[in-house]
């Protein structure tokens, strides 16, 4: 619901991170990891994206979700697996002391810069 | 969690590392290790709610500093946040000094009904902000300028009615708590369990009206029991004040705990 500001954010750090010696390239794409616990609606951000990022270094860019799934690990025993439905409790031993390992993210991983002919960037 | 101060910015030939690296097992895919011709990856790696993040930690700073408990109130539209915090109100003041912050889309109704208590009152319309669905931390930071930080013990956030995106968002608070009502369904903890993984306590509102439907109140704390084992859950009426003792007992043990620290 609130995809909007979060693709505000994601502009945001994106025009950041791009290095000051390769200012003017354009951002081909940005690598997101999105925990299914997270309220986000892929689609949502892609659309809120594309309307913020117009007339920016980043129009254009594709938004490349990488869903992360709901894993958590139990305390008292130390089984670790993977939740899909909204049970948090231990499937071994009913324990109820787990911890979260993953499923909360809404992490920039990366961005990927086009780097044109004639660049002064480095001859890789 | 990561603060732009601690970003890393690195080449993708530098590897895989930093504060990324954690060692549970999930797939790395989505192209993220993929290089098209004439383009190149730039590692990032932030939290993309970092600056949200961050004033909240400072809101928190600012509330030790202050000795302010701080708690956060969510719910759906309607589960009755306003009449559990007048009632609520009622029975801390005056022996704690209260203040609330209240947000709405649009009008200033909450805010009328709240301060009726005699507590200071400030109405966020996030109508200015967006007609966001949530308050985020920037928000509360403007709203406690409004404030005396120096005459408050306790600061309660009244979160724009919604069970989704609030649940997303911290704001420096010490304490959250959601509010569901009889009249909503014992499946609102499985379809938002995210809300109700992050709550430190429920209140199950409006319990004088299960006379009068077909609530299965066991279903509900069954279903709650699976998402967030342990997580008091309060059975109460806002309205003719039923199941209080428990939830202000447990309120006021939270408030002190917060001064003995």
């Amino acid at each position: 619901m609130h995809e909007m500001g979060i693709a505000m954010d994601i502009l945001r750090i994106v025009q950041e991170s791009i290095p000051a010696e390769m200012a003017g390239s354009k951002v081909q794409r940005v690598n997101l990891k999105v925990g299914k616990l997270s309220a986000i609606v892929p689609e949502s951000l892609r659309f809120c994206f594309n309307v913020v990022a117009a007339n920016t270094a980043a129009e254009g860019a594709e938004l490349a979700v990488e869903e992360v799934p709901v894993v958590a690990r139990c305390n008292d025993c130390g089984h670790a697996w993977t939740i899909d439905e909204a049970v948090f409790v231990c499937p071994k031993c009913r324990g109820a002391r787990i911890e979260m390992l993953s499923g909360r993210e809404l992490d920039i991983v990366s961005i990927e810069l086009s780097e044109e002919e004639g660049d002064h960037a480095d001859p890789r | 969690m990561l603060t732009p101060d601690k970003t890393l910015i690195y080449r993708h030939h530098e590897g895989h590392k930093g504060p990324h690296s954690h060692p549970h097992p999930h797939p790395h895919g989505g192209g993220v290790d993929t290089q098209r011709s004439g383009s190149r990856e730039i590692k990032v790696v932030r939290r993309v709610l970092d600056a949200n993040d961050m004033m909240a930690a400072r809101n928190r700073e600012l509330f030790a500093a202050k000795q302010i408990f701080v708690l956060n109130v969510m719910s759906s539209p309607g589960s009755g946040k306003t009449t559990t915090l007048r009632k609520t109100l009622s029975h801390l003041m005056p022996g704690l000094r209260c203040a609330v912050i209240v947000g709405d889309i649009c009008t200033t109704i909450d805010a009328d009904r709240l301060a009726e208590s005699g507590a200071p009152v400030v109405q966020i319309n996030t109508d200015a902000f967006g007609g966001d669905c949530h308050l985020a931390a920037h928000v509360i930071e403007r709203a406690l300028a409004g404030l005396d930080l120096d005459a408050i013990d306790v600061l309660i956030v009244e979160n724009i009615g919604n069970l989704v995106c609030p649940a997303e968002f911290d704001i420096g608070e010490d304490k959250r708590v959601v509010i569901l009502s009889v009249t909503e369904g014992e499946d609102k903890p499985a379809k938002y369990p995210l809300m109700f993984r992050e709550c430190d306590a429920m209140l199950l509102n409006k319990i004088d009206l299960l006379p009068h439907l077909e609530y299965d109140v066991q279903a509900t704390l069954s279903s709650v029991a699976q998402i967030h084992p342990g997580m008091p859950v309060f059975q109460i009426s806002a309205k003719t004040g039923e199941g209080f003792e428990a939830w202000l007992a447990w309120l006021a043990a939270e408030v002190d705990a917060k001064r003995k620290r």
